[in-house]
This record gives structure tokens, sequence and C-alpha cells, in this order.
């Protein structure tokens, strides 16, 4: 098919040009002015302020809910309840439609929604959502994944309800889905194991914590439907969720999104707009929900995990086998976490020549707020123990931890997941694991206390994927590009701008790029998996290349030529007589009516039936990350003195901006990995969603000294060679910074975060054990 | 109970220049009277505990935290928000977050500017240290940190020689 992704060349970048160069951001002027408008800047001076009831646990019965008092405070124009809601209940999801626009009957975590308020002020709204009477019985909900699979707990979901578990093998429990890989005989390749390492390992439930918080605005329109003001990463899956919920077709729900203020995956899928519709419909009105930090915190996080793993090594540190089962905590409905879950577990094997593996996951509900996306998906949760053991194996055997990566590592084009769906190797990631031992000092002794560690991470990206673009090279010589990628601060307009500027040879400050509007942008399936520039690129590549082939038509007709006769190439249609301008030639096609050139390209690419992923993955993420720490013993603190991140990015576009998202992965990696967690009561209660308790990187956590590294070899599936970039250095981060905290302090740490008291206990209780 | 009705009060300040009056309940935030009252959206909302430092604006020429400042509390004194920065083509120091790849979601990096500034107007030659720390109330979950730290510097730098 002429739209699939990898049917036409790429393109080769133009020495000229800005592609490739470090071109500043697309709005980065009025970004840093002020100027821009995110969801919460919009005015909108007759909105209803909404605010959300809820009730203090995790999971209860609603017994009933009274709302006379909370009607007849002043400013209060509406409330929505369960009882204003078709029944059944409306639910939304995208693999399980498992989720009730709010609490249908039962809450199953802290913060789901009981009653909305409306009220002409904040303060009205806020005022009124206090005295809302929910009247429930509290039950033994399940809140940590050993509850959720003991024998006999508490299940999440009705195992009766035809619209969630009914039919489904697992619905007697709280395993809303599971995965099996494996390859190879453990048992014939353990016989041949020098050493086999087998430990339990821990990764807390963290949030997304993007700097702007959720906001919604939900605006009812002449015509029975619906605008939709929300900073999400997929604004075409909300206008059909939203639109299947409401009953609305796709055109009557229109779908606005500004550029959100960070997304990082917790922007993704529908959390308050579905409830936000009805409420704007019910009552007629423009509604409007602002969230604060903490509350953004409590409706958006990503899964934890527990992991077992056995390795095997031989005395020379080849790897025989890996036996990994890894158990996700995804809350109490699925959002887009069994996909967390299979998507993580397929990579769990890590790049590496394995003769046998086993990999069993299981993604399980718990009475805990949704897990959705973020950064890294479900592969940081895997690594930490996958690359933990492998730095375990190789300080146990007396080998350089780095060398046994490289030794086990497959090559470009080599399989690393075997069998029928198999990973194949898409890049040479052994330079990457060579540049980040060169920019570590990798050899260099290292005074005492310190300590140095390496991991490598990996990550599938999209196995399946579709995305729209138009360019339009207008009469002046100006052009404007429609993307329906959100740039949620990874710069995507950024770099479609300096594609049409280089394609079509037009100056960078003439390219307009539109995003973020369901009415005017042509379709793109969404903004997630690093995916963009591989798959928005190619497209926006071929709505420029389209239009350079209509430019050379029109101007061969015009001057009389056949069209074969003329070639086009980036900005300029050759004659026999030489290049002719693109914008000169445009307007001697378009002659004295003057109109404009309108270009269209689609990426396409299908899954594949039965692959435990939909589909290959169109380009994999690998990076290679090492810490070097130095250790107080006596407190457990420690300080980063180094980090190093290197990625396989095939090109990079916008050097600035890969290393921008570089550096910015590698620090949420180390903040997730040394002091991020929620922590939730026995009720269920998140008890940290505070900025104050939450904590999260400041300047004052960055390391000492940090170096990020692309490796390019432009391998790539997307223009120019490019591959994704923005997740690769999150993905290994833990592991890395365990191994150098472990090469510290000598005792492994098996649970994250690296906090000091966990490494003070354990440095204490080796020191006693050593003594006893 | 009586809701963002009782003790409205009148505040005449200098907001970026200008003398403004306005009129808001006693508990109104300065950081909501500015986004709603003023329409200066360009001072952002988030954590709205004094945590994150996207609200960050000058006050009497020191950088607070305006999610933890009374709105009538600035009655009588001066405001400078981000767009009392803003010239055509943006300051030198923000110019220098573009070049240096500052400014990813860009939702902090007022919040950033205006402690930056806060920063330069006491201290015009900042050590990397200095900065981190003067900067350190800023949240930036990008983690454009040392992108930041290097605009900083290099506007710290030219301003200097600039100044001769």
């Amino acid at each position: 098919m002429g739209d699939a992704l990898r049917s036409q060349e790429v393109g080769t970048l133009r020495p000229d040009g800005n592609v490739g160069t470090r071109t500043k951001r697309y709005g980065g002027l009025e970004r840093a002015s002020g100027a821009q408008k995110y969801v919460a800047d919009l005015e909108f001076p007759e909105a209803l302020q909404v605010a959300i009831v809820t009730i203090p646990v995790g999971c209860a019965d609603i017994l009933g809910v009274d709302t006379a008092e909370a009607e007849a405070m002043p400013g209060v124009v509406g409330v929505l309840t369960a009882a204003d809601l078709p029944s059944p209940m409306p639910r939304f999801g995208v693999s399980h439609k498992d989720r009730p626009v709010m609490a249908d009957g039962r809450v199953n975590f802290y913060g789901e929604p009981v009653a909305a308020v409306a009220a002409l002020t904040q303060e009205q709204a806020d005022a009124a959502a206090r005295v809302v009477k929910v009247d429930y019985r509290e039950l033994p909900g399940v809140y940590t994944l050993d509850a959720a699979l003991a024998p006999g707990a508490h299940l999440v979901q009705d195992p009766s309800d035809p619209t969630k578990r009914a039919g489904d093998a697992l619905r007697e429990t709280n395993v809303i889905e599971e995965q099996t890989i494996a390859w190879g005989d453990l048992a014939e390749q353990e016989a041949k194991a020098a050493l086999v390492v087998e430990d339990s390992y821990s990764y807390p439930m963290m949030t997304q914590f993007p700097i702007e918080p959720l906001a919604v605005i939900a605006e009812p329109t002449d015509v029975g439907g619906l605008t939709l003001y929300t900073p999400v990463q997929h604004p075409y899956l909300m206008q059909r969720i939203v639109a299947g919920l409401v009953g609305k077709t796709l055109g009557q729900v229109h779908v606005i999104a500004p550029d959100p203020g960070g997304g990082f995956g917790g922007k993704q899928i529908p959390k308050y707009e579905p409830l936000m519709a009805f409420l704007a419909l019910k009552l007629g009105r423009t509604v409007r929900l602002t969230l604060n930090l903490a509350e953004t915190t409590t409706a958006i996080r990503r899964a934890g995990a527990t992991v077992h793993a056995r390795t095997g090594f031989t005395s020379e540190g080849d790897i025989v086998f890996h036996h990994v089962r890894i158990d996700y905590q995804i809350g109490a409905y699925a959002d887009v976490a069994p996909r967390v879950m299979t998507k993580g577990s397929y990579v769990g094997g890590g790049p590496y020549r394995l003769p046998a593996c086993l990999i069993e996951a299981r993604a399980v509900l718990t009475n805990t707020p949704v897990s959705t996306a973020m950064r890294g998906y479900g592969a940081p949760q895997i690594s930490w123990a996958t690359e933990s053991q492998i730095t375990d194996g190789a300080r146990r055997l007396g080998l350089d931890p780095a060398r046994v990566r490289l030794r086990n590592l497959v090559e470009n084009g080599e399989e690393f997941v075997k069998g029928e769906f198999a990973g194949k190797a898409d890049g040479e990631w052994k330079q990457a694991v060579e540049k980040a031992m060169e920019l570590a000092g990798w050899d260099d002794p290292l005074p005492p206390n310190r300590g140095r560690g390496i991991a490598v991470g990996i990550k599938s990206s999209a196995t399946s994927g579709l995305s729209q673009s138009l360019v339009r090279l207008l009469y002046d010589g100006s052009a404007i590009v429609y993307a329906g990628t959100s740039d949620m601060g990874q710069g995507a307009r950024t770099i479609w701008a300096q594609t049409v500027a280089d394609e079509l040879g037009v100056p960078l400050e003439k390219v307009t790029v539109i995003s973020g509007d369901t009415d005017l942008v042509p379709f793109d399936l969404q903004t997630s998996a690093s995916r963009s520039t591989v798959f928005m690129g190619t497209a926006v590549l071929r709505a420029c290349r389209d239009v350079r082939r209509q430019v050379r038509e029109m101007y061969a007709e015009r001057v009389g030529v056949e069209p074969g006769e003329l070639d086009d190439e980036p900005g300029a249609v050759l004659t026999a007589e030489g290049a002719v301008a693109l914008d000169e030639a445009a307007r001697i096609g378009l002659g004295a009516l003057r109109g404009e050139v309108l270009g269209q390209g689609t990426c396409r690419l299908e899954g594949r039936k039965g692959h435990p992923l939909g589909g290959d993955a169109s380009f994999y993420e690998f990076n290679c990350s090492i810490s070097e720490v130095e250790l107080d013993a006596g407190t457990g603190q420690f300080v980063i003195t180094r980090h190093v991140s290197v990625s396989d990015v095939g090109t990079e576009l916008n050097p600035i901006q890969v290393t921008a998202q570089e550096e910015g992965g590698a620090i949420m990696g180390i903040g997730q990995a040394d002091m991020e967690q929620l922590v939730f009561d026995e009720h269920g209660r998140l008890l940290n969603p505070s900025a104050i308790d939450y904590r999260v990187p400041t300047y004052k956590d960055v390391p000492l000294e940090l170096f990020t590294s692309a490796v390019e070899n432009h391998d790539g599936p997307g223009p120019y060679g490019s591959k994704g970039m923005s997740e690769g250095p999150i993905l290994c981060t833990g592991a890395a910074l365990g191994a150098a905290v472990t090469a510290a302090a000598g005792v492994k740490i098996t649970d994250l975060p690296l906090t000091a008291e966990r490494i003070w206990r354990a440095t204490r209780a080796a020191a006693e054990g050593a003594i006893a | 109970m009586s809701v963002g009705t009782g003790s409205l009060v009148t505040v005449t300040a200098t907001i970026n220049g200008e003398t403004r009056t306005f009129t808001v309940p006693g508990h109104r935030t300065l950081l909501d009277a500015l986004r709603s009252e003023l329409g200066l959206t360009g001072t952002k909302s988030s954590c709205t505990e004094g945590e994150c430092g996207a609200c960050t604006v000058m006050l009497d020429g020191h950088a607070v935290n305006s999610c933890l400042v009374l709105a009538a509390e600035v009655d009588g004194h001066e405001v400078v928000t981000i767009e009392g920065l803003s010239v055509d083509g943006g300051t030198d120091l923000q110019q220098a977050f573009l070049e240096h790849g500052a400014v990813q979601c860009g939702f902090c990096i007022p919040g950033q500017v205006m402690s930056a500034e806060y920063l330069l107007s006491h201290n015009p030659d900042p050590s990397v240290e200095e900065i981190r720390d003067a900067l350190s109330g800023n949240l930036c979950r990008c983690a454009s940190y040392n992108r930041i730290v290097e605009a900083v510097r290099q506007t710290a730098e030219k301003r200097v020689s600039t100044r001769g």
C-alpha cells in the first residue's frame, strides 16, 4: 500500500536545511512570555465552575446521594449524579469498556466521582460539593497486589457483570489479562549455568506529575453537539469515546486540545471528560473543571509492579536462561494498563541473545486509582528486575557488568525475542553501550565511597498506527501544515515546521503549524509511544512531496511541456534549463486566479493478527545509562556525581530538542529511581498527592555531571532515517542507579525508590549479619 | 454559610507599571486575582500550595509564589508578572531559554523566567550552584534544568559584559 510505513525512501538531509539543526522551538517564545494559552488560560466568562464529589475511602457501596442541600446553596446551577445518567451506566475504555462515567453504585477507587456540582463560582461549587451527603458502606477493598491476589480476595470488578468480566476465563480473579512469552528449554539451559541469580524486586506506583494540571471545558453547541477543550494527547480518541457515550456523531463532537503542559502518558485516555460532557448537556451550559496538581496526581498514575526473577549465567558471563514473573498493579479499571503489561513484558528478557526465556506477566486489578500510560510504558518496571539480575550475575562472577552486557547483546537484525512473533534488533545497539562507557569513563578508577552502575533499556514503539497530514503551499510562498500530533513538550510542531521548510524551500518563519483541533486537522491515531516523528513525520513528508508533484505538473502544463520531462527536489522544480524555485513554479502554475496547492500525506501501519502486541514494532527505542554515585554510608544518602544516557535515535532531526528530551527523560528516570512513590493507607486513600509529599526532582537533584549523546546511523523508519526517542532515557535508569548504589554500598537494593533510609537499613543489616 | 460574598476588598496596586484597581473577596489569592480579575494568564496555576513555583511573580522586586499571597496584601504595592517583562521578540533571557532548548512543554517557564530575573537582579553573575539554589523552588517536570541553567549563565555573562 502506498501509504504504508517504509513504502518509500525517507529522504536525505539538506546540507543547508533546517532539519538536523538546533532550530528554536516552534511556539517557544509564546511559552516563555506567558502568551501561550493552555486550557486553564482560555476565557469563558459564562462558564459554570465544577467541583467533584468523592468519598474518603477506596472501596464502598453507595447507599444514597442527597443533593438537596447542595442544590439550594448560593450560585449552584445543577448537580449531576449517577441517577442523571442513562441506565445501564455508560462505560468507556480502550480494550475493556469497564470504566463508568461516574461511580455506579460502588466506589472502586479513591477519588472516583460520585457527583459533580456546577455553580457560578469555584468557591460556590466547592462549598456545595462539601454538603452533598453520600451515604456509603466501606468494603474490604484490595489496595495491594498481595491482597488482590490472595485466595478469596474481594473482586474489584463484578464477575457477573456482562459489561465487564462475564465470559472471561479470569473473571473469578482480580487478574484482568495475562501474557506468557517463552522460548527454549529452561531446564536444559539451567544445567549449563555456573551461577543462578534469584531475587524479588518491587517497583512502586508513581505519577506523571505534569506541571499543567488536568482541566476540561465542555460547551454545548447550537446544533446539539458539544465542544470539549482538554489538554489531551489523543484528541481523536477523545472524540470517538465521548461521541459514543453521549450518542453523537464524530462531527458533532469537536475536541480542541491546546498544547498540553506536559503529558508523559497521563493525558492520553479520557478521565473527567465524559462526566463533563454529560453535565454540559444536562444543564445546557458551558461547564469548566480545573484541577490542581494534587488532584491531578490522584487521578493519573503509573502501574507499580512486583517481580520475581531467576537468571542463569555461565562462568564466562553468557546468559543461558532468564525466567521472570511480573505482576503489574493497574487499578480499578483497565484504561490502557493491560497493554502496559503486554508491551512491558514482551521485552522482559532484555535485548539479549537468550537460549531460553520464560516471561509470565499479569495485569492485576486493585481498588486504587486507575493507572495509565507513562513514559516508558511497562518497560521500566521489568527492566528494574532484569537489569539488576544481570548486574548481580556479573558481580558474583567477578566480571565487568558492561562487558557482560556487550557479550550478550544482540547484533543488528538478530532476534532477542524468539518464536513466531520474534523481536529483532533494528540498530547498532552496542555502539550506544560503547559510547556511554566512554562518556562515563567506565574504566577509570573511582575514589572510596563511589560506585558506578550500568544498564540497558529497550522498548517496543507503536505496533500499528495511522497519521494523516495536510500541507498548503500558499500563493505568497508561505505554508501551513496540519498535523494532529499533540505538542506536549516533545517539540513536534518544530519538527513539522523544519520538515516543511526544507521540503518546500519555504523559510522557516513562513511555516505555520496547526494542531489540536478535530474540526480543522485531519486524523491522527494518537500521540504516544514516541511514534510521532516516525508516523506523523512521514505523513508530513508525503504531504510535502504531494505538493511538489502537483506544482511540477501545474508548471509543466503552463509552460507546455510533458510533466515527465520535469523533476522536483526539495524546494524546486527541475527543468531542462535549470531549477525553478518551488514557490515561483507554483505561482506560474496557479496562474492569474492564484489559489494554493494542497498536498495530502498518510502513513499507515497495520497490525499483525495474533501478535501479542497487535503487530510488529515499528522501531525499538534502545538506551544505555550509566550512573555514578558518592555515598555517605553513615546516612544512606548519596549524590549522583555523574550520569550518562545514550540512545539510538537513528537521526537527530533537531539536536537541541533531542538533548532536552534525553536529559529530561534521564532526570525523570532518576526521580523515579530515588524518590518517587505513591503511598496509600489501609482504606485505599492516597496519602501523598501534594507536591510537598510526592517529591519529583528539582535543580538540586540533577546529577553533578549529566552527559547525553545519540547514536546516529540513519537507520530508522522515520523521515531522514529517524526513530522516536523520548522514552529511551527512562527505561533503565532505575537499574543503572541501583547498580551504582550497590557498588558504593556493598549491598543490593531490590525495592525502589532508593531512599536513604532503605540504603541505610540494608547496609546496617549487612554489617550486623557480618558481625553475627 | 457565606460563600465568596463576604468582605470584598478593593485593591489598588501597580501591576506591570500601571495603576490598577480591582475588587476581590478577601480570601482570593494574588494568583487567582491576576488570572481572573486582571486577565494576566501568563502566571500559571499548578500546585496552589507554594511548592511548584509556576505562579512566581515579583512583589516589590522580590520573587514570590503568588498562590501564597492574598490579593488584598498587594494594596499599595508593586507587582510585576511575566507580561510585564515581555518585549517584542522576547527579552535576552527568554531568547537564551530558546537557544538552549530550555522551553519544552513551557508551563513552568514563566515562573522560571521570573525567578531567574529575580536572581540576576541581586546577583548579576551567579555561579551554576547559585543558579541551582535560586531556582530550586521552580519545578520543571520536563526537567529542562540544565538547559535553563545554561540560559541563565549565558544571559548573565552577556549582561555583565555589556555593562562593562
